[in-house]
């Protein structure tokens, strides 16, 4: 295929001397990169001078999809992007359409999503842990990591009948409401879990081959971090605190205490760090969230004006007059099914900020849904990260930058 | 059975038979071990299908990989390409005629034994460039040139630390090392030798291009690097070479600092008891190391043999021959 | 961010009407505030912003307003940025109305490097392209592809003729090895 192979340029150096450049591919299929992408290195000997990712092997049309769908079947689309942690990617679809909707999420609905946004944010940093470590060759860590997965995991089958690609939450609430099984088990895992985070720590965090590899490499500071686009992790790392759980509090986050772990020097240790004190906060989120749940006991889970799954294409206002037969007859007038309008909606994913921008025109279709997601910005912060690094450190780039394919590709 | 230097051509040679054999069975199963330890520590069964509790798994995977298609890359210089397992295969499992196994089997007893094994394992680098050359491609030869730099350089800590034996032994000799440990007051040349024997270890585990040296090879960056392009019973044969090259280097570090195939008391019916219990020592040792740690970056494994192992070991040297002349 | 003192967003946007105001088309406030901009002078607009301390570009994307029937846009096309302040907590959003002849914009990749692959995929998506951006070719679809698949005149599905020759020379050899 003419558009895959690479174009080598020779360069030359004086009268009678070509200089080539050595490009090595590492690949679309590749062990390590976590799904399809495909870097084009131009090497040096084993130092990288120039790197190029391809990216698009992965691409499935979502924001074209949704133009055609209504605004619930979107959800499920918007599932499959970033499907490690499908709970983030619900979230924010639903707290965009809210916006345009003007709906108000009921706060058992608000502490239900929490929760569930809380377990994906751990059971995503297990699964980056786990990759991370097999990467830079501990194999033990991935399936100490993968045991507490599987927890949550069954947690989830128990709350919404799906491991993975939930669709959880919907437009005004959620789906339907915990078991009481599922708060059972989930309290459990709380208690058992900052000791098993522990464990994880004992292999690697002062294991002197885990420090060489991770410390001094890709070191980003604050205002190259902001510039580069980066957000989450990655950016606190470098020393920014910038959360959106607590800069634009969405949910119940304003009601639960929890601190922001900000790193310093902002190399890949610093990030490791960052996200292990994360997977802490978590926990604690979802320990006070749990001890909040009683207290909304009874509440919907769902906002009343929240629409059908279905929206009509053409509504009427009932505007009643009553019929002295008939009874109450819908002669409104024709009005829009959704307010047309604009909407952005933002929130913190596992990986980053992840945010939505819908134009609506009235109809029961999006006009434009746009999906800022953080791999994306990452990916194309990996030339400027890796420049003057060794191949080995590439990987442990890409494992810090905690991409997923699904995300960037959409 | 009294087998000495070059009595009867025919017993060498079935005892030789006999050796192979029981060597390719015990690296056979060395693979299956490794999959079960280091499944029991990362908390899963290991294989435990084929056979009762999996025992016949490492016959299944020979099996399958015989009756696999013998692929030829296009692009590969088919010769070389041939050879290139061979010599490594060679080169790793020739090391074994030497050790002594029992006070009256060795196969073959040189007065230079050490000095041929630490040659063999040269050559064993060898083998690993021309199958990255002969591979012609680019993950093949980046994983060649790394395992071949790597095994250079541990090859000059470990003779090192080899030497310090020789010194305290007076020989080269393997038979005559072993006698030496039996008759000194230790023992075990591991108590006054505590360095040298770390010092080896390490380099024996760069050499073999395990976890964690096995940059060359590793999966997540270079997929199998040198051996890339190789398939089916080639690629068997360079998988069998490093576990062969796994008991070798254990087998002599046995033979050189634990004393051989002495023990406290002679077990009746297995004269090579001791001996196989202290290689099942160290061998587990290496798959412990292999679940347990990360791997290093190159720069930084090459900066570690250099910068730091070879002076350990000239030092470690230099101590020992002030003590031998003083005392 | 530096030593000025932290102006809030009121006075903000009065200086910023007050300093550009043949530039600016419209300012409202809906779910946030958003600012329609020429496309003459939007590079001084966003060096301005960018020292005022909206440091964080969110997003840059593309929307194609063809037969769009609750509006009568004035050109076709539009580019929105979002831009975020950490320092005061506050998100605006810029948008720039580009016509259908005349396709091209600024590129914000001397101010932002994140504007880089946000851009490339716009000119994917939609066929506008930016000017003085170091690098412009295609990013999710195959270097060969052609069309550009958000627009609203570009189909769901391809039909049979059009599709992507690589797919469809697959597709052949595919039938011929049956």
């Amino acid at each position: 295929m003419s558009s895959s192979l690479i174009e080598v340029r020779p360069k030359r150096v004086n009268s009678d001397q070509y200089e080539e450049p050595f490009y090595l591919n590492l690949g679309p299929q590749h062990p390590s990169t976590h799904g399809v992408l495909r870097l084009v290195l131009e090497l040096d000997g084993e130092t990288i001078v120039g790197c190029d990712p391809r990216i698009g092997y992965l691409h499935r049309g979502v924001e074209k999809l949704a133009e055609n769908l209504n605004y619930n079947q979107t959800i499920v689309l918007s599932d499959r992007l970033d499907y490690i942690a499908s709970a983030a990617n619900n979230t924010v679809f639903c707290l965009a359409f809210e916006k345009l909707f003007g709906l108000k999420v009921p706060r058992r609905a608000r502490l239900l999503r929490t929760i569930v946004n809380e377990m994906a944010r751990i059971s995503s940093h297990l699964l980056w842990l786990a990759t991370h470590a097999l990467d830079i060759g501990a194999m033990t860590v991935f399936l100490y990591c993968f045991r507490e997965r599987e927890r949550l995991l069954n947690i989830f089958e128990e709350i919404c009948g799906a491991r993975l690609t939930h669709s959880y939450v919907r437009v005004g609430g959620v789906r339907q409401d915990f078991t009481q099984e599922a708060i059972e088990s989930l309290k459990k895992f709380t208690e058992e879990f900052p000791q098993l985070i522990l464990e994880y720590e004992t292999l690697i965090d002062v294991n002197r081959i885990w420090l060489e590899r991770t410390k001094g490499i890709a070191v980003v500071s604050a205002e190259e971090a902001i510039n580069l686009g980066l957000t989450g992790p990655v950016l606190r790392g470098s020393g920014v605190p910038y959360d959106v759980r607590k800069f634009r509090p969405y949910d119940a986050y304003d009601e639960v205490e929890f601190e922001v772990p900000v790193g310093e020097r902002g190399d890949v240790y610093d990030r490791y760090r960052v996200r292990m004190m994360e997977m802490r906060q978590s926990n604690r989120i979802i320990k006070q969230c749990l001890e909040k749940l009683p207290e909304t006991e009874g509440e919907p889970i769902i906002a009343e004006d929240a629409p059908d799954l279905l929206i009509p294409e053409r509504m009427r206002e009932p505007e009643p007059k009553p019929h002295p037969k008939k009874g109450f007859i819908f002669t409104g007038r024709e009005v829009f099914p959704v307010p047309p309008g604009e909407a952005f909606a933002s929130i913190e994913s596992p990986k980053g900020e992840l945010a939505v921008y819908v134009v609506s025109d009235g109809t029961n279709k999006p006009w434009r849904l746009r999906i800022r997601t953080p791999s994306f910005v990452h990916i194309s912060a990996i030339p400027s990260l890796a420049k003057g690094h060794l191949i080995a450190d590439l990987i442990a780039i890409i494992g810090t930058l905690d991409v997923v394919l699904g995300d960037c590709d959409r | 059975m009294d087998i000495t230097l070059l009595q009867g051509p025919v017993l060498v040679a079935v005892s030789g038979l006999i050796l192979l054999l029981v060597s390719l069975t015990h690296v056979a199963y060395l693979t299956y071990a490794e999959r079960k330890i280091i499944a029991r520590m990362q908390q899963r069964l290991g294989p435990n299908r084929v056979g009762p509790r999996g025992i016949l798994q490492p016959i299944a995977d020979v099996l399958k990989l015989i009756q696999k298609e013998d692929i030829f890359p296009a692009t590969v210089d088919r010769p070389i390409f041939a050879i290139a397992p061979l010599i490594s295969l060679v080169c790793a499992a020739s090391g074994l005629a030497l050790i002594p196994l029992w006070e009256r089997f060795v196969l073959s007893n040189l007065n230079v034994g050490l000095l041929f094994i630490l040659a063999l394992s040269s050559l064993s680098a060898y083998g690993v460039i021309l199958s990255g050359w002969a591979s012609n491609s680019r993950y093949a030869f980046l994983g060649a040139l790394r395992a071949s730099a790597q095994v250079i350089s541990y090859e000059v800590a470990m003779s090192l630390a080899l030497l310090s034996v020789v010194l305290m032994a007076g020989s080269f000799n393997l038979q005559d090392i072993v006698k030496a440990q039996m008759e000194s007051p230790f023992k075990v040349f591991l108590i006054p030798q505590i360095v040298a024997f770390f010092v080896f270890m390490v380099s024996a585990l760069a050499e073999t291009n395990r976890v964690p040296f096995d940059l060359p090879e590793a999966e997540t960056e270079l997929v199998a690097g040198y051996f890339v392009e190789y398939s089916g019973i080639r690629f068997a044969l360079f998988y069998l070479a490093e576990y062969f090259g796994m008991v070798v280097m254990s087998a002599l570090a046995v033979t050189c600092f634990l004393g051989g195939y002495a023990g406290p008391f002679e077990v009746p019916g297995l004269p090579f008891f001791w001996f196989l219990i202290k290689l099942y020592l160290l061998l587990f040792f290496y798959i412990w190391v292999r679940a347990t740690l990360p791997r290093y970056r190159y720069d930084q494994l090459m900066s570690l043999g250099w910068k730091v192992l070879i002076p350990v070991a000239l030092l470690n040297l230099f101590v020992t021959a002030f003590l031998k002349l003083m005392f | 961010m530096g030593i000025l003192e932290k102006i809030d967003m009121e006075t903000l946007l009065k200086n910023l009407k007050e300093k550009f105001p043949r530039y600016i088309l419209d300012l409202r406030e809906g779910d946030t505030t958003t600012l329609t901009v020429k496309r003459e002078g939007f590079l001084e607009i966003m060096q301005f912003l960018k020292g005022e301390g909206f440091n964080h570009l969110i997003d840059l994307c593309g929307v194609d307003y063809l037969n769009y029937k609750l509006e009568a846009k004035p050109e076709r096309f539009e580019v929105v940025y979002h831009l975020y302040s950490i320092s005061r907590k506050e998100l605006l959003r810029v948008k720039v109305p580009i016509p259908e002849k005349d396709c091209w914009q600024y590129s914000l990749t001397s101010l932002w490097k994140t504007a880089n692959w946000f851009e490339r995929e716009c000119y994917d998506m939609f066929g506008i392209v930016f000017k003085g951006h170091p690098d412009l070719r295609r990013i999710l679809m195959p270097e060969d592809w052609e069309g550009f698949p958000l627009r609203k005149d570009y189909p769901l599905q391809l039909e049979e003729e059009r599709e992507w020759k690589v797919y469809r020379e697959l597709k052949t050899k595919a039938r011929g090895a049956r």
